[in-house]
């Protein structure tokens, strides 16, 4: 039977160094994941195709719940199974899994504390021409409040599959935060994920860049830039969301008074918002946000967005050097 | 200890020793009802809020559930093959805790403290400080997605174990109920077996007046489900639908249980406004009163 075949584990790449959607690491991890591990089950909301746990269904049927056009009864099944003993993987797009069933996360997979890992793709303004509606600003927002969450951002391919690697392993709810558009490689070989743990590229004298998803490789890129202008920058990647590496910011901030957040998200409520509240109240420095600034994201190509919305290299070179003149 | 086992072994045998043993049970239920309502009402006046109405709707089933058709263990909450009870109308979480207690999960003197600081009994249960509740609810339409996975989740690990889910009427106004009407006869949850206590009352009145919810049981059907309507208060009717639920194959059981608000205590029967009201002393003694305390 071909089908019998197909349920061998495949040998995949660990994605170091490679170029890939966020997404992509995750499907291919998770259909990994499912030949080794019997308790994992995923469920979807009719995108498969898209959140890329299509890979696993094929592979692993009778493992796989698509529950339709449905996220509140998703979360609250993934719950469920939760409590059968299974470790469930709920899959959707970032907007309706965090948005649409915010209050199943909270009501049933917090407050219960189970084991549920949410793992949403499409977030932020790189979804592209769907617009808006589609576009993920908040989320963060919305799971960091979440007594018992754990939220995780990955930059890159490598780092993803470290990650959901980790969330299966971990006993708890997670929600990890996924992307449409292909990506960049950025984390070193040596590189392991842990949770509560971010990355530093080296800490700056004169600004330390703290970033998150895509605007870690376009951080690195200012890294550079701003070393042409004379300016020491650092740069760390803050992955783990919550609970924040504070004994990393608390080095950083110390180091260069001036911290520079970097998020595709708004600028309230996410990782700017978390680094802030930390440093506030254990060691004030002057902090500057970049991110999307209370408003809607719109439709168009995903790299023209960022352009639009001031996410770029350059945008935060110049956020860097004006916080530096009014230090 | 073990519950119901005993029974469930007659009735795979003799049919006629089977009958004797139920009706025998019936009058054994109706009693064990009689003290659940007792601790009800006295957990609820000591605790001075809390939702009278619709845990005393409940007590039949949830008696039945609990003292005849789940397979429980009181010693070990966790034994992964019992049978699940999920409370999907949180509210009416006395009607759990008294179930709870004169089981033997926690001693009776807890019920007094009920939704005091520091007590497990919080206003809506939670699974994560007291023992024998399943999940944390409150936050209606959201038990049957619940009980959908963990059935799922049985069905998977080949556990012949069944999910018993609770839902208030008023509650099935809320839109997550039907998606979870959906999956249960998408997946052919037969091991699946959920009860609408249709009191026919909700917090702002009638709900044939808040937001019509009949006909209720062509809904479920055309949703897939088997449906039994039944008087929730017939005890001998509520034992016969459970057992018919556990024989369905294909498809999951939905128990339409006619029930009476309040009921058991003439004061509060078919009356919205105690809904979220407690018993004042006077209204105690007669309640416990008419309950043959």
């Amino acid at each position: 039977m071909g089908g019998r075949e197909e349920t061998k584990p495949q040998t995949t790449t660990d994605f170091c160094g490679q170029s890939v959607a966020t997404r992509d690491a995750y499907g291919a991890t998770l259909a990994e994941l499912g030949a080794a591990h019997e308790k994992i089950v995923v469920l979807d909301a009719d995108l498969s195709g898209s959140t890329k746990t299509a890979k696993f269904a094929k592979l692993f049927p009778e493992r796989f719940f698509n529950m339709g056009i449905s996220e509140q009864d998703m979360v609250g099944t993934a719950a469920g199974l939760a409590l059968a003993g299974k470790i469930p993987f709920a899959s959707t797009f970032a907007v309706f899994e965090t948005g649409r069933a915010w209050e199943q996360i909270r009501q049933t997979i917090c407050y219960s504390h189970l084991n549920v890992k949410l793992c949403a793709s499409h977030s932020g303004l790189t979804v592209g021409e769907d617009g808006a509606s589609h576009q993920a600003l908040e989320d963060i927002a919305l799971m960091r409040v979440l007594p018992g969450m754990t939220v995780i951002v990955p930059s890159d391919g490598y780092e993803t599959r470290q990650v959901i690697q980790a969330a299966a392993a971990f006993d708890g709810p997670i929600y990890v935060r996924l992307g449409r558009a292909k990506v960049p490689a950025c984390l070193p070989q040596e590189y392991t994920f842990e949770i509560g743990k971010g990355y530093s590229f080296g800490i700056g004298r004169d600004v330390n860049i703290v970033a998150i998803g895509i605007m870690l490789p376009m951080a690195l890129k200012a890294k550079e830039m701003l070393a042409q202008s004379g300016i020491d920058a650092g740069v760390i990647n803050m992955v783990s969301v919550k609970p924040l590496d504070k004994e990393l910011l608390l080095e950083a901030a110390q180091a260069s008074k001036f911290i520079v957040t970097c998020e595709e998200h708004s600028v309230i409520g996410g990782l700017g918002s978390a680094v802030a509240e930390y440093l506030s109240e254990q060691n004030p420095v002057l902090i500057k946000k970049i991110g999307v600034q209370d408003t809607f994201g719109c439709s168009g190509p995903a790299d023209e967005l960022l352009q639009l919305f001031g996410l770029t290299p350059e945008s935060i070179v110049e956020t860097a050097k004006a916080g530096l003149a009014q230090k | 200890m073990v519950y119901n086992e005993e029974i469930f072994v007659v009735r795979k045998g003799d049919p006629m020793a089977a009958e004797a043993r139920k009706s025998a049970d019936v009058a054994r239920l109706r009693e064990q009802a009689r003290k659940l309502r007792i601790e009800i009402v006295k957990m609820l006046a000591e605790s001075g809020s809390g939702h009278t109405g619709g845990s005393l709707s409940a007590a039949d089933i949830v008696t039945a559930l609990y003292f005849y058709k789940m397979r429980h263990r009181v010693d070990e909450p966790k034994w992964p093959e019992r049978d699940r009870f999920i409370l999907s109308k949180g509210h009416a979480a006395p009607v759990l805790y008294g179930a709870l207690a004169l089981a033997g999960y926690f001693d009776k003197s807890l019920l007094g403290n009920l939704r005091k600081i520091g007590c497990p009994l919080q206003g809506h249960p939670s699974s994560k400080l007291l023992s024998g509740v399943e999940v944390s609810t409150g936050s209606l339409g959201q038990g049957l997605s619940i009980a959908n996975g963990i059935a799922l989740g049985l069905k998977l690990d080949k556990v012949p174990a069944r999910v018993y889910c609770l839902l208030g009427d008023g509650e099935t106004q809320e839109g997550q109920v039907w998606e979870a009407a959906m999956s249960a006869g998408h997946y052919q949850l037969d091991n699946l077996c959920a009860i609408v206590d249709l009191n026919s009352l909700q917090i702002d009145g009638r709900c044939e007046d808040v937001m019509r919810i009949d006909p209720v049981g062509a809904k479920w059907q055309a949703f897939g489900w088997n449906t039994i309507e039944i008087d929730g208060h017939d005890m001998q009717a509520i034992v016969a639908a459970l057992d018919v639920a556990e024989t369905v194959r294909g498809r999951p059981t939905i128990i339409l249980a006619q029930t009476v608000k309040g009921k058991g205590v003439s004061v509060f029967e078919d009356k919205a406004e105690y809904h979220g009201v407690t018993p004042n002393r006077e209204e105690l003694a007669i309640a416990l009163k008419e309950l043959g305390e």
